[in-house]
């Protein structure tokens, strides 16, 4: 393979840029715009990974989300929001960051990061050396998240079964009396 | 939400159709060629909702009533856990037990292409009625703020 690490540092810099943007700025719709862009480069760096599968569900799904949220949830006159930020938030997220760093240089600071794609645990070497012979299927992404764990398949649909199921009862327009919130709250 | 200009409407008709193939070619191939189920899905979804935006909400649920998203829906998941026991027939939950046929053709690796085309039914119907009821919503939310700015 090929060395790939000029590009996704480069995309790497990109994204810590839009998010920090995305976080920092007053406007909703650049806030929205700033998190798509970074949606978009990670999409790029799984294509670099050589994640094609992963790449084009990121891409629509980023697409979808950046509808959504420009179309349906900001409203027109309430883009600017006046929040200030908590201390307390502040400090735990620096602890948790020195924290991750902390633990990441005991892992790896005496040896240094493993290539790329290595070692190949037991299990996936498994997939990759089964995954043709034992399913027939070409992609062999396909072949592992349809049929060796088809039941975590399951469950993630049954997430989105229920997330919609959700937002469809909190967004309902029949039996809704008016004044409802209140009353029950 | 009443649509957008003529430009706009014209050239939904013409790319929505190519879309919807799209999404299903994803769909179909998904066992053969990067994609699957979820991933066409959602496109099929986003010609929906290009319809949506473009033409309104009531173009929209001509072609996609919000009951048959709705059936769609449910009948996606379902599926899914119908195939999941019908590897039971043969010993376990989710056990491949269709013909697997031969590799690298349309008609093979067995119950995986019906997996995908229940998972695409399920994730672009749920997917559309979720942005639907997000437009209705605002719609509604934004009609009852400015009547109360009017009494």
């Amino acid at each position: 393979m090929e060395n790939i690490a000029p590009q996704l540092y480069t995309l790497l810099v990109f994204m810590v840029i839009g998010s920090i943007v995305a976080v920092e700025t007053k406007n909703l719709l650049s806030a929205v715009i700033s998190v798509s862009a970074v949606g978009f480069a990670l999409s790029v760096a799984f294509l670099f990974m050589g994640a094609p599968d992963i790449a084009i569900t990121q891409l629509v799904v980023e697409v979808l989300v950046l509808i959504i949220l420009i179309r349906g949830t900001i409203l027109l006159d309430n883009t600017a929001v006046e929040t200030h930020r908590d201390t307390l938030a502040v400090v735990a997220s620096l602890i948790f960051f020195g924290l991750l760093l902390g633990f990441g240089a005991m892992i790896f600071g005496s040896k240094g990061f493993p290539e790329f794609g290595e070692p190949l645990m037991r299990v996936s070497r498994v997939y990759v050396q089964t995954g043709l012979p034992a399913t027939y299927a070409a992609n062999i992404v396909t072949s592992v998240i349809l049929d060796f764990r088809a039941y975590d398949t399951l469950g993630e649909a049954t997430v989105l079964f229920t997330s919609v199921l959700g937002a469809l009862a909190l967004l309902r327009k029949d039996g809704k009396v008016k004044g409802e919130e209140v009353a029950t709250a | 939400m009443k649509g957008m200009t003529l430009i706009v409407k014209t050239i939904t008709d013409f790319v929505v159709a190519f879309i919807v193939v799209f999404g299903a070619y994803i769909v179909l191939y998904g066992h053969l060629t990067p994609g699957g189920g979820f991933a066409g899905g959602v496109i099929i979804a986003c010609a929906f909702i290009l319809l949506l935006l473009a033409h309104g909400s009531d173009a929209a649920f001509a072609v996609l009533p919000e009951k048959v998203a709705h059936i769609f829906d449910s009948a996606g998941a379902l599926a899914f856990l119908i195939i999941g026991w019908v590897g039971v027939t043969g010993g376990f939950f989710f056990l491949n037990v269709f013909g697997r046929g031969e590799a690298f053709r349309l008609l093979s690796s067995g119950m995986i292409l019906p997996l995908n085309i229940a998972i695409a039914f399920k994730v672009g119907s749920s997917l559309f009625l979720v942005f639907a009821a997000l437009a209705m919503f605002r719609r509604r939310s934004f009609r009852a703020m400015i009547e109360e700015e009017l009494s």
